[in-house]
């Protein structure tokens, strides 16, 4: 799969609007994932996951700092997302299935604080992307 | 058989109260051909799907749409038996449409989208929680007679 260019600058515009929220949104994401999809709880069994979390807070604006920084890299996922990748692998080992589940979620939070902006063509651009992210996060499994 | 505690069915239903389900399936049904454009392969005598607008303007999308989300809502009424609800139409889609099951999970995705879309705060955590239930027990009701 592969971004094209209007991908791309749908994807930038998308997450230009987005702005200061981005940790909001990572945060907000990630607690869908943990509600809806309570096998994702077992990665993160040192959080409290509650409603406010200041644990939950904190890694949503690590996971939406480093999409934003994809963000900036779009021409070169692999390169930008190396150390990430090395860490999925070989310390996290967060199973595949999961990023799925997260690409979701973050989807379902943009529609929702975004409504007018998420066209179904953005949509489309911003599910490639997360599915791009994903797949470079998992490229070093095995 | 999918599981609601009492408070998931009043979300459910409170909430589906507030939507245009017409539009919803419209919606859910182009953003699936969409994001998924493989998804295409099923409605090639639909006409015109070359772009992201002409889809989401296309008369029997839109059509469909509400077809499949009048079936969604039918389903809404039978949380407690959704096997017996679905059994014809997952032999329709087995024996006659030849429809892999993984795109009834799509859609399901894509209805959650579009109500997050159109709901906003009120679709919160738990309200998704409980429209998954539902979306994966559909699912898995129209993929139950598959052979």
């Amino acid at each position: 799969m592969v971004l094209s260019a209007k991908d791309k600058t749908n994807i930038s515009e998308a997450w230009g609007k987005i702005g200061g929220h981005a940790g909001e949104y990572g945060a907000e994401a990630l607690e869908r994932m943990f509600f809806v999809y309570p096998t994702t709880k077992t990665y993160f069994p040192h959080f409290d996951v509650s409603h406010g979390s200041a644990q939950v807070k904190g890694h949503g604006k690590k996971v939406a700092d480093a999409l934003t920084n994809a963000v900036g890299h779009l021409d070169d996922l692999p390169g930008a997302l190396s150390a990430l990748s090395d860490l999925h692998a070989h310390k996290l080992r967060v199973d595949p299935v999961n990023f799925k589940l997260l690409s979701h979620c973050l989807l379902v939070t943009l529609a929702n604080h975004h409504p007018a902006d998420f066209t179904p063509a953005v949509h489309a651009s911003l599910d490639k992307f997360f599915a791009s992210v994903s797949t470079v996060l998992t490229s070093k499994y095995r | 058989m999918v599981h609601l505690t009492d408070a998931e069915k009043a979300l459910v239903s409170g909430l589906w109260g507030k939507v245009n389900a017409d539009a919803v399936g419209a919606e859910a049904l182009g953003r699936l051909m969409v994001v998924y454009p493989w998804t295409q392969r099923f409605f090639e005598h639909f006409g015109d799907l070359s772009s992201a607008s002409a889809v989401m303007s296309n008369a029997q999308v839109k059509a469909h749409g509400k077809k499949v989300i009048h079936s969604f809502a039918d389903g809404l009424k039978h949380l407690d038996n959704l096997k017996g609800t679905f059994s014809s139409l997952s032999e329709l889609h087995c024996d006659k449409l030849h429809v892999d099951p993984e795109n009834f999970r799509l859609l399901g995705n894509m209805i959650i989208i579009v109500l997050s879309h159109d709901l906003g705060k009120d679709f919160t955590p738990s309200a998704q929680a409980a429209f998954q239930k539902v979306v994966a027990g559909v699912a898995n009701a129209l993929a139950h007679k598959y052979h």
